[in-house]
């Protein structure tokens, strides 16, 4: 074969073609050929093979059964009916009993069709040939030939100027598609770096939509907040959450490591983006006792009393906080936005 | 039951062993004194606090301090409130039994007259939140939906959708809600057991609380319905993927395994 | 032939309708070819069928599933009849679902079975690909259809992915939320694929709208002609078979397709499409209802993928926390290295192939295949592979094992960091080592036949087990297989005495190739002439 680059000696002998193609008498491994057919007992016994008939008939006949079960039901049960089925539990009755008889009505066509198969057919083995897929020689010089001839005859490689400008254009066009997905979004911008958050705004408890007051806030709570003047109804309601969401503790004054986050707190307490800087979970597994908040989804752990600092998991940097203070009525307020993007991440971060 | 008897040669279990007699003694005493129970709630309260501080210094002093003012081994209980101890002692997690990353929920030792005794000791150390009555965790008439809404917000990030719990750092876990009467659930939000935050009434108020409990109730309770059939747990795509891996996909394997299978040949006679 | 004798003879009407076929699309000649094409028995040949018939069965019921979804987020206030959601905001996307799952009766069902039915297939395609990869059936000439294979599995992932994220639910949108970020993360052009992804921010109104037609229309269409490709190829190239007695290289032995197969074959579709009916039947799946809808600031515990991306969730979550600023600009390699090493950990597998082909240089075509323990080498590397997967599964899933195994979060994540690493490593030692073994003992089963398990106790004292000589077909069954000679460089110098120039490339080549081959890779099989020696020599031990 052409395709052969290294000699045949360096490859082993031909597997399967060892023995049987030549087989030398006194070769213990020989390929000794196809075994003897041998008879099931549905071959040689009518009787038996009357049973598996049967057999057969009576699963196709069950199949039927089941589809007619499968139609009562789907009369029968309402839509809503709970059932106690042991082992599965509380379950829909309409939901077990459809699917139940749907895949049994399947379950014993498959079964009848095999059982057919495998007892009633006949289960000779044959050995049909294979043919090699590479063509004979005198085929692959024909197409090389007529390849040859019917380039030429394009002038494809003669005509340098017809190519190129073929491929050219060729190369071009799809770039109308391309351009075309440009509408599927918006430019980046500043979009991501900032939040709904302004000085001024006063934190909304997530539970009751009331601003938050100090004094409501106590040591070893956990609390979530939004920004004033959001709405649930609002059609960016999803958008602005995903970026100004808000986590509220409190912690004593001293046990707060740093500097920073001491001053940007009020009395103690502070406010951390919700928003995992991870990939973007909102991160809210706050453990009082040590400060450390998790995140369910990739488990960053981050030290709410030292900063937000990343003490474990994939997460690259701290939550950004928030500086609030209070304001005439004695309400939690923002005194401005985040100062650094909230959330996973990104190349123009810096 | 399994777990305590596979306890039954803990180190710890004399110790057990000897608190327990203690409470009962403490509590046949509490049954048989003569109680002014007729008298002045003011009395009774006083007499309550006399109760807890005798079980207090029986079962709890050694970690918390004779006065509750905390030790080493155990935090002070100076405003932690009655709640904070009908729930750690009425789940069982106290008295705790050994050091470990979480005290566990275990077989209560201390009969709820007890309890009740202990917490009034307690709140006595400093006022703090108060073991909530009857109708204050009543899940009745509550807005399922609300409470759904608050759990997700409020409770699912540790506890999981349906309240079957979750991971914490360094072996720590927020336990099942499954079980855990309407009671422990408010105390739990009220106090802030362990690693748990609090969500005082100031920023949750009751009626939310009570919409929680309905929540868990109805997706977490005894009769809750799972329509499409086996729960797996409630715990989402891993107990699914396993499932389809050795029940759906080694089911086939065992049909292809039959279709594919030669059939028996006759026996030669 | 009669048709001479009978030529007015009316045809029977079968007949006739295939006369008229096959003078439009000459279906004679297809049958001629395939109608009793064979096809050889084993279990293990039926794995990629359980892909194809759920393959189908998902194409089937996602159908009907289309007729009730609205792929919409316009925001709704639910008001169906699952009442702890009475009242709930959610998107259109998500009340459409609980609609099918409450209101359209059978509708629970037939999601259900999209849904595990999507499971198993994927399952089912991993299996199959295993199996091909094990028995060596990917050798020439089927290389090419080993890619389909491989196409079909990843595009699968993400039609999986596409439809899991569909109805909006609270878990899925913590998904979508996780591909989010990490398409942030990517350099340069992240922020701008985030927002032409979803149209604005996340998660914007449009997300759900363009999954749907790549779940529904653009991944599938792709999926369907390449099932179709690979199918023909499967009929073109004939199944492979192990290696007996009767079998050889050149035909393939097993039964007719008409009508042998077309029953065990069809009928083994009714037995997927029953028992993953059945599944569906008894355990729920993905209960979106008990969700809740999503919202971008709420969250649950154990949020997973699907099991087929539990592999890149496993990347993610024990990835350390690295980040380069520099220049105003962040590099966001915590993120943005799983994000690759995903793709590569799939690629590995999917080259070995050609490495393999690239190592031996073996041109010829292979039908028979390989049973795993005659490779080392190839089961050892796959056997690795398998191992680096499961372990990054496990790492996918650290809060599931930490809260039923009693174990640290931490301690896990850490296991699996190292594991990553080493689990491979050692999984390739100690397969090679089982794999040299078993030739061991199926030389010894060959050279002294096998143990009996009767113990003969002989004149002089001693007991000794008697071994059964084999039938000739064992012997054939276990001596069939090929052995390769390891690679040399050859001389240094060429007949002339000039210095040959030895690439380095093939010094690998070579290297690599003492490695699978050498003293270390195989056992070198009997021969012949051993066999004589101890049969005739002195009885059996």
């Amino acid at each position: 074969m052409s395709s052969q680059e290294i000699p045949e000696e360096i490859l082993p002998v031909e597997q399967g073609t060892a023995h049987g193609a030549v087989t030398v008498a006194d070769d213990p491994f020989a390929d000794p050929g196809l075994p003897a057919h041998k008879p099931r007992v549905q071959d040689i016994d009518e009787r038996a093979a009357r049973r598996s008939e049967r057999a057969v008939a009576f699963l196709f006949t069950l199949s039927m059964l089941a589809t007619v079960a499968f139609i009562a039901s789907y009369v029968v049960f309402p839509v809503d009916q709970i059932v106690y089925i042991w082992p599965f539990g509380h379950v829909s009755a309409l939901n077990f009993s459809l699917g139940m008889t749907l895949g049994l009505a399947l379950f014993f066509i498959g079964a009848g069709a095999v059982h057919w198969a495998r007892t009633l057919m006949s289960d000779v083995e044959t050995a049909a040939e294979r043919h090699p897929i590479e063509a004979e020689p005198e085929v692959k010089a024909q197409v090389l030939a007529d390849f040859a001839a019917g380039a030429a005859e394009s002038g494809l490689g003669r005509r340098k100027l017809i190519r190129n400008t073929m491929f050219g254009a060729l190369a071009l066009v799809p770039l109308s598609g391309v351009v075309l997905l440009r509408d599927l979004g918006p430019l980046p911008e500043k979009k991501l770096r900032t939040t709904m958050w302004s000085r001024g705004k006063q934190l909304i408890n997530m539970n009751t939509m009331e601003p938050l007051r100090p004094e409501d806030i106590v040591v070893g709570s956990l609390t979530f907040a939004m920004p004033e003047g959001l709405e649930e109804d609002a059609h960016d309601f999803q958008t602005q959450m995903g970026k100004a969401a808000l986590m509220i503790v409190r912690i004593e004054p001293d046990d707060i490591k740093n500097k920073r986050e001491r001053e940007w707190a009020h009395e103690g307490i502070v406010a951390f983006s919700k928003i995992c800087t991870h990939v973007g979970c909102p991160i809210s597994l706050y453990e009082q006792q040590t400060h450390h908040v998790l995140c369910p989804c990739h488990q960053s752990t981050f030290d709410l009393s030292d900063g937000a600092r990343v003490i474990f998991g994939p997460a690259g940097h701290p939550l950004p906080q928030l500086r609030i203070g209070v304001n005439d009525e004695g309400n939690l307020e923002a005194l401005g936005d985040f100062e650094e993007p909230v959330g996973a991440a990104f190349w123009e971060r810096g | 039951m399994k777990k305590l008897s596979a306890r039954r040669r803990h180190p710890l279990a004399a110790v057990v062993v000897l608190l327990l007699a203690l409470a009962a003694t403490g509590g046949l005493y509490a049954v048989f004194a003569p109680a002014g129970k007729a008298q002045a709630d003011e009395t009774a309260q006083s007499l309550a606090i006399d109760e807890g501080k005798k079980l207090y210094s029986v079962g709890c002093a050694s970690c918390h301090g004779t006065g509750g003012q905390g030790t080493t081994d155990g935090p002070s209980l100076a405003g932690v409130g009655s709640a904070a101890v009908d729930f750690q002692v009425g789940t069982g997690r106290m008295p705790a039994q050994q050091p470990g990353a979480q005290v566990p929920k275990k077989k209560v030792v201390y009969t709820q007259a007890e309890i009740d005794q202990l917490a009034a000791y307690v709140a006595s150390l400093g006022a703090g939140p108060i073991t909530p009555t009857e109708k204050q965790v009543s899940p009745d008439g509550a807005d399922i939906a609300r409470g759904g809404d608050l759990f997700r917000t409020n409770c699912a990030q540790c506890h999981n959708f349906t309240g079957e719990g979750g991971a914490l750092t360094h072996g720590k876990y927020a336990p099942s809600l499954e079980d855990v009467s309407p009671k422990h659930i408010y105390e739990a939000m009220q106090t802030g057991p362990q690693s748990m935050p609090s969500f005082p009434d100031t920023t949750m108020p009751e009626q939310q609380k009570r919409d929680i409990i309905a929540y868990v109730k109805a997706v977490n309770g005894e009769d809750s319905a799972s329509p499409g059939g086996l729960a797996l747990g409630g715990l989402g795509p891993v107990s699914e993927g396993l499932f389809g891996w050795i029940f759906g996909l080694g089911a086939l394997i065992a049909v292809a395994v039959w279709v594919a299978a030669h059939t028996a040949k006759a026996k030669k006679s | 032939m009669s048709t001479a004798t009978d030529t007015k003879r009316k045809a029977p009407a079968g007949e006739r309708v295939a006369d008229w076929a096959d003078g439009r699309l000459g279906i004679y000649g297809l049958a001629k070819a395939n109608m009793r094409k064979i096809f050889p028995d084993h279990w293990s040949f039926m794995l990629g069928e359980i892909a194809l018939y759920s393959f189908i069965i998902i194409i089937l019921t996602g159908v009907y599933l289309t007729l009730f979804f609205h792929p919409s987020m316009n925001e709704v206030v639910y008001h169906g009849s699952y009442e702890p959601l009475q009242g709930i905001r959610m998107s259109e996307a998500y009340a459409s679902t609980l609609h099918i799952s409450f209101d359209v009766r059978g509708g629970l069902l037939v999601r259900q079975i999209h849904h595990w039915g999507a499971l198993i297939f994927l399952a089912a395609m991993f299996v199959h690909m295993m199996r091909v990869f094990f028995t060596g059936a990917f050798r020439k000439p089927r290389e090419v259809n080993w890619l389909f294979g491989f196409l079909l599995f990843v595009l699968g992932m993400f039609t999986g992915f596409t439809g899991y994220s569909l109805p909006d639910d609270l878990l899925s949108g913590t998904g979508v939320r996780f591909m989010q970020g990490a398409v942030l993360s990517v350099p340069v052009v992240g922020t701008y694929l985030s927002m032409f992804l979803f149209g604005g921010e996340f998660p914007g109104v449009d997300f759900v709208a363009r999954f749907y037609s790549v779940h529904i229309l653009l991944l599938p269409g792709i999926m369907l002609g390449l099932v179709v490709a690979h199918l023909i190829l499967v009929f073109y190239h004939k199944h492979t078979q192990f290696a007996g007695p009767g079998k050889t290289n050149k035909n393939v032995v097993g039964m007719p397709l008409l009508p042998v197969y077309m029953a065990k074959a069809g009928g083994f579709f009714f037995l997927v499409f029953g028992v993953i009916a059945i599944v569906s039947a008894i355990a729920s799946i993905n209960p979106i209802w008990a969700l809740g809808p999503y919202r971008v600031d709420q969250v649950s515990t154990g949020a997973q993928p699907d099991w087929y991306m539990g592999f890149s969730e496993g990347l993610i979550r024990v990835m350390p926390g690295w980040e380069i600023n520099l220049w105003g600009h962040t590099l966001v390699l915590g993120v943005f290295i799983p994000l690759m090493v995903f793709p590569l950990v799939l690629v590995v597998i999917a080259v070995y192939p050609f490495l393999e082909s690239w190592v031996t240089r073996d041109k010829r075509e292979h039908h028979i295949l390989d049973r795993p323990r005659n490779v080392p080498t190839r089961t050892a590397f796959g056997v690795a592979w398998i191992t680096w997967y499961f372990v990054l599964l496990v790492g996918g899933g650290n809060d599931v094992w930490a809260t039923h195994f009693h174990l640290s979060i931490n301690a896990i994540t850490w296991f699996v960091r190292i594991a990553f690493f080493v689990a491979p490593v050692i999984a390739f030692i100690v397969t090679k080592r089982i794999c040299l073994g078993l030739q061991r003992r199926d030389r010894d089963k060959v050279l002294h036949g096998r143990e009996s398990g009767i113990i003969k106790r002989l004149p002089h004292g001693e007991f000794v087990e008697i071994h059964e000589p084999l039938s000739p077909g064992q012997l054939h069954t276990l001596t069939a297989h090929e052995q390769y000679q390891p690679a040399e460089i050859g001389p240094a110098v060429d007949e002339n005495g000039v210095r040959r120039k030895v690439s380095p490339v093939e010094k690998l080549r070579v290297k690599l190739s003492k490695g699978y081959y050498g003293e270390d890779g195989q056992i070198a099989k009997p021969t012949a002439e051993e066999y004589k020696e101890i049969t005739s020599g002195h009885g059996h031990h």
